[in-house]
């Protein structure tokens, strides 16, 4: 065994899931609040900073509010932890994490980066380099809707058990969808490790921007047009395995009081929270990584900041971090943009748009992607 | 003020009817019926003052004018009068308008009560009246069911053309012990006259000065002082004579009229309990023209001051070397219980009262068979009959006690006192009744005594002496049925709540035999009435619905009400409508 | 009669979806810019931006008791405004003046007056009942407490903050 690797792999786990996805998900839902606010012509939170009145000065330092989700944090660990009664209690208590984990395990083998020098040797930025990326993607985080499911049943009680009917309907319903549509960009790239479909899109062009390297075929640029349809494809299924409005159903307040984690309170509840916000980051560095390029800096083949100028260059690594971070925010706030514009379907709209529409444009684009890939040279 | 059916003796003979016009409208009605009262009875509401059915009608308030008209005659030389569509003789209406309260109706006339004539009329009545009326209404105790107030709102102009300054008259002035004068308010109908003269007999007031300037006021050197005074508070149809014990305690239509009787003699006054949040804040006379027509004695009517004062029990208390100390019902009442059970039957007495309800005289008689006592008595209380509603019997149910427990008031009293003092008996439950007072017994025979369970609304020096102190309810705070003097049935209602832990007498008598007996099943006033109903032939078929608010006839007495009996000779004489 | 509201027919285009979406998108997007660049801030931020110079004349706030020129109680205890108030905040035990007073002549005063501030709703309806212009709303807005015992205003508390209010109708004047 390679001591470095262990070690490397291990610093690599606790610095993505402490040091980048979950604070991401506090600011996220700071973000949240913020762009909702904002887009509504509000101000929203901005009063919690570092108390000062409390150590006696005269005014507490507001920071903005970027303190915020600390509190947040803070209230939900100090609340009440109420477990109903009525609950069956192994599988209410087990649900929360079932969703959390499942939504985090992904970040394993997205590379969030191309790779880092450290002590001499070049370690790549990805957790667990597979060659099944979004397999393994798509097989662990489907596991997400038994979160929902066992939370919904468990909890004994009507509205979480429809919310939780309805997890279970959509994410099976979308899942379809979202597999068939990356069917033609797996054609494309003929590699499922997702390391490398990022290293070839650094090299040859974005999928959706072949703009240098071998991109500038016309076999890429007709592949256009499968792919704009994928990417639409991929990106609204992917809004609705998330549960994001406006397919929030499960959730949907007017409906269903809060759907499935009605029953939950403090911790319990925080954690169906997180698994949400941290599925939706996932989900945005996914269609990242898929159709954007990933952590690849546009042209960077051609200023020197290409994969393999990161060799060596410690900077260009850490450059590369930043730009797939810089482009999965821009994501997350396109997640946000829509739910505080669009209205949330109908139940039946849904099914209608996953089965009718989703399921045979995916199909025919797979279709359709052979096609040119067959008679496009 | 309807006059409210009587069940009557024998059928009354046929009464000739004649036909009148009101508003266009052919009806019948008895002959010499005042106008007014033949327009009551076809529903139409005329606005007056100064006529009340129960006193004469002098006709001086002008707000009652209707438009009335004469049946047309056969001109010179005409056979035939002109007909209406009814084949009634056409109507040759007057054009000047006629007080409805003193004119009798007669064939064939007509009256018009909304016609523009008699909208002018009362339009300019009122505003006679207002001209030197002060805008009092917000500290006048009248405000909600003022006359005034109300034809105002309905007849009146909304404003006032009179620019010169009031006439100012004597304002707050004591004019008897429980009566205050606010001369400004009065609108010189004289009801107050005429009742003090014409029903209590004490003179005492009339009207000085003219004009404007007419004020009415006490006679020199009198004062209206009679016990029927606080009357007159209730047929001013203004806030000029007010009550001095009810003034600014509560605004009228704040409180909860609660229909009841007066508990306070053998007359059995049908009362109404005007009460706000449980406190009682006046007690007015309810028209019954079998007992009390429509007056009530001031010392009745001001006798529940008592109801919210601090001398209530409110908690079951036990004696415990010498202390008393406060307990639970459940305690409280398993001592008596055992108390009980300890002695012989012949030991035992029981002090009844006679201001306890049918039900509860009925569950003490229970009480007693199940314990087997024969020592059992009320107390008899009597006082100076007046001759108006006062009764002699101070007891208001004196009739029920004689019916129920089959006594005669007074008679075991005697016996009951001599056998403690020779320490035959040993236990005596005293129920409602205070033994150190009317009933006579002495301290020291109480001291005698092993156990006395004493139950009673007051705290008072008996109480000291018992055993076991049960609070009970009083009159304004249970339901049940008494039995006045002329032997009539009349039903109590609870205005408020019984105080603290206070129950009614007839839960704690119910609970008491159940605690000695076992016995039970009853849950509500209505099945204690039911079973007296089914145990005391008197009361066969009834229940408390049937009696209704004015109660029945129950019993046959010969005894007459004084004031029922000059009302009727003056209705005969036709001076008042009755 | 049942009435079929017809439905818009829509273009191929608009049966996508994507325009109003697009539509909807930029609308929030462009009320987002505006407001970053600064432009779209309406909220106050409380406490430390108020609004009490700009409130209007009418503003109903806390309701308080006045008193007249010469301190007297404008209020008679009528009880008309205990039994206006729709949530039934107010609470008078009314009492008769004493002869020593000096406005014995106006007989009545009000010996409690209770004002429920958890339960006022600041309709103003006491305000407008009054027959002797005794209770009014004030611009108080900020009533708070920390127990349910400090939110009811008594008599004295109501006449601190409603203080005195002259030239109004003075209907105890010796000429009317
Ligand atoms: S008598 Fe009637 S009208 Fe006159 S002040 Fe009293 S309530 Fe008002
Ligand atoms: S005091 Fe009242 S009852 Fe007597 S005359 Fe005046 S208004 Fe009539
Ligand atoms: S403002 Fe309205 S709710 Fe408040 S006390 Fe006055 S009447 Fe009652
Ligand atoms: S309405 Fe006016 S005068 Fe009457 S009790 Fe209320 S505040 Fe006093
Ligand atoms: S009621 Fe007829 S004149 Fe007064």
């Amino acid at each position: 065994m390679d001591w470095f690797l262990i070690i490397s792999s291990g610093a690599k786990i606790a610095i993505i899931t402490f040091g980048i996805i979950l604070p991401m998900v506090a600011l996220c839902s700071l973000a949240e609040r913020k762009v909702s606010a904002f887009i509504q012509d509000r101000i929203g939170p901005n009063r919690v900073g570092i108390p000062m009145t409390l150590f006696g000065a005269k005014k507490d330092i507001a920071l903005l509010g970027l303190v915020q989700p600390l509190a947040d944090g803070l209230k939900f660990l100090l609340k009440e932890d109420f477990t109903p009664k009525h609950v069956r209690k192994f599988y209410f208590w087990l649900a929360p994490a079932l969703v959390l984990v499942p939504a985090l395990l992904t970040v394993g083998v997205i590379p969030f980066g191309s790779s880092i020098q450290v002590l001499g040797k070049q370690i790549p930025l990805v957790i667990a380099d597979l060659s099944i990326g979004p397999l393994f993607v798509f097989a662990i985080s489907s596991l997400g809707v038994y979160g929902i499911v066992l939370a919904g049943w468990a909890s004994n009680s009507k509205y979480p058990f429809l919310g939780g009917v309805r997890s279970s309907s959509q994410m099976i319903s979308y899942e379809i969808a979202l597999g068939l549509s990356v069917i033609p960009v797996l054609m494309i790239f003929g590699d499922m490790n997702l390391g490398s479909i990022v290293r070839f899109q650094d090299a040859n062009g974005w999928l959706l921007f072949p703009a240098w390297g071998s991109g500038w075929t016309l076999q890429r640029w007709i592949l256009l047009i499968p792919l704009v349809i994928s990417f639409v494809i991929f990106t609204v299924s992917i809004f609705a395995e998330t549960n994001r409005a406006p397919f929030d159903l499960p959730e949907c307040e007017t409906e269903l009081v809060a759907g499935y984690h009605t029953e939950y309170s403090s911790m319990k509840f925080a954690l169906f929270f997180l698994g949400e916000y941290a599925a939706m980051i996932v989900g945005s560095a996914l269609i990242v990584t898929l159709f954007l390029g990933g952590w690849s800096i546009p042209f960077g083949h051609y200023l020197g900041l290409g994969a393999a100028d990161a060799i060596g260059n410690w900077w260009v690594g850490l450059l590369h971090v930043g730009c797939f971070l810089t482009k999965v925010a821009a994501f997350i706030f396109f997640f946000m943009w829509v739910r505080w514009t669009v209205p949330r379907f109908r139940f039946d709209q849904l099914m209608r748009l996953g089965w009718i529409f989703f399921f045979e444009i995916a199909l025919a684009n797979v279709f359709l992607t052979a096609l040119i890939l067959m008679l496009v040279k | 003020m309807s006059t409210a059916t009587q069940p009557s003796g024998p059928a009354a003979p046929p009464v000739d009817l004649v036909n009148v016009q009101v508003n266009g409208q052919w009806l019948k009605f008895p002959k010499g019926t005042r106008m007014i009262e033949a327009l009551r009875q076809a529903s139409v509401e005329v606005p007056h003052y100064c006529y009340h059915p129960k006193l004469s009608s002098p006709g001086n308030c002008r707000m009652c004018l209707v438009e009335t008209g004469m049946p047309a005659r056969p001109a010179p030389g005409q056979t035939e009068v002109e007909k209406d569509e009814h084949g009634f003789a056409k109507i040759m209406w007057s054009p000047r308008a006629a007080i409805a309260c003193a004119n009798t109706i007669s064939e064939g006339i007509g009256i018009r009560t909304e016609s523009t004539l008699v909208q002018e009329c009362r339009k300019g009545v009122m505003e006679f009246l207002l001209i030197n009326h002060p805008l009092d209404c917000p500290i006048c105790d009248q405000a909600g069911e003022c006359g005034l107030q109300e034809f105002s709102v309905e007849h009146g102009r909304g404003t006032s053309r009179f620019e010169e300054n009031k006439v100012k008259k004597p304002k707050h002035k004591q004019i008897g012990p429980r009566i205050t004068l606010d001369d400004e308010r009065c609108i010189m109908c004289s009801r107050c006259i005429r009742f003090t003269s014409e029903i209590a007999d004490d003179p005492v007031l009339g009207f000085t000065e003219r004009g404007s300037y007419t004020v009415l006021t006490t006679h020199p050197d009198k004062e209206l002082a009679n016990n029927y005074s606080l009357n007159t508070v209730d047929i001013c149809p203004v806030g000029a004579l007010t009550s001095s014990d009810f003034r600014f305690s509560m605004r009228v239509w704040f409180l909860k009229d609660t229909k009841t009787v007066c508990t306070g003699c053998a007359r059995g006054c049908n009362m109404e309990i005007g009460s706000r949040s449980n406190v009682i804040h006046r007690q007015t006379p309810r028209e019954n023209n079998a007992v009390n027509s429509a007056w009530m004695c001031d010392q009745g009517r001001l006798d529940f001051h008592f109801v919210n004062s601090e001398a209530r029990l409110t908690q079951p208390t036990l004696r415990e070397n010498g202390i008393h100390r406060a307990a639970t019902w459940q305690d409280a009442l398993a001592k008596a219980a055992t108390a009980l059970q300890a002695a012989q039957p012949s030991q035992i007495a029981i002090i009844a009262s006679g201001r306890m309800t049918n039900e509860e005289l009925f569950l003490t008689k229970r009480l007693a068979d199940n314990l087997g006592v024969t020592h059992l008595d009320i107390v008899p209380r009597t006082g100076e009959a007046d001759n108006y509603l006062v009764h002699a019997d101070k007891n208001p149910n004196t009739a029920g006690a004689r019916l129920i427990l089959g006594i005669d008031p007074g008679s075991q009293l005697q016996t009951i006192k001599d056998k403690i003092e020779r320490g035959e008996i040993t236990t005596v439950i005293a129920l409602q009744e205070n033994l150190l007072k009317k009933a006579g017994f002495s301290e020291t025979q109480l001291g005698k005594l092993q156990t006395l369970i004493h139950a009673h609304v007051l705290a008072n020096s008996s109480a000291a002496a018992a055993s076991v102190v049960f609070p009970l309810a009083t009159y304004a705070e249970k339901r049940g049925t008494m039995i006045n003097a002329t032997g009539r049935l009349q039903r109590l209602n609870n205005a408020v709540e019984p105080v603290g832990e206070a129950r009614s007498g007839w839960e704690f008598l119910r609970d008491l035999t159940l605690a000695v007996t076992g016995q039970n099943g009853l849950y509500s006033i209505e099945d204690v009435f039911k079973t007296l109903a089914a145990a005391v032939p008197a009361f066969t078929g009834l229940n408390l619905g049937k009696i209704g608010d004015l109660g029945l006839p129950l019993l046959e007495t010969t005894e007459t009400i004084p004031v029922l009996e000059r009302e009727k000779d003056r209705k005969a004489k036709g001076i008042i409508v009755g | 009669m049942a009435y079929t509201v017809p439905r818009p027919k829509l273009s191929l285009l608009e049966r996508t979806y994507f325009p109003t979406l697009i539509g909807g998108l930029k609308i929030t997007l462009g009320h987002f810019i505006r407001f970053v660049q600064g432009k779209g801030k309406v909220t106050m931020s409380y406490p430390e931006e108020k609004w009490d110079a700009s409130l209007p004349e009418h503003y109903r706030g806390a309701p308080t008791l006045v008193t007249d020129e010469h301190e007297r109680e404008r209020c008679v205890a009528c009880q008309l405004c205990e039994f206006i108030c729709p949530p039934r905040a107010i609470t008078i035990v009314p009492e008769q003046i004493p002869a020593a007073d000096k406005f014995a002549k106006v007989e009545k005063r009000p010996k409690a007056f209770e004002i429920d501030m958890i339960r006022c709703i600041y309709c103003g309806m006491c305000e407008e009942v009054c027959p002797e212009q005794a209770i009014f709303l004030r611009k108080d807005y900020a009533i708070t407490g920390t127990t349910r015992a400090e939110m009811v205003h008594d008599k004295t508390r109501l006449y601190e903050l409603g203080g005195i209010r002259e030239g109004l109708v003075n209907k105890w004047n010796p000429l009317k």
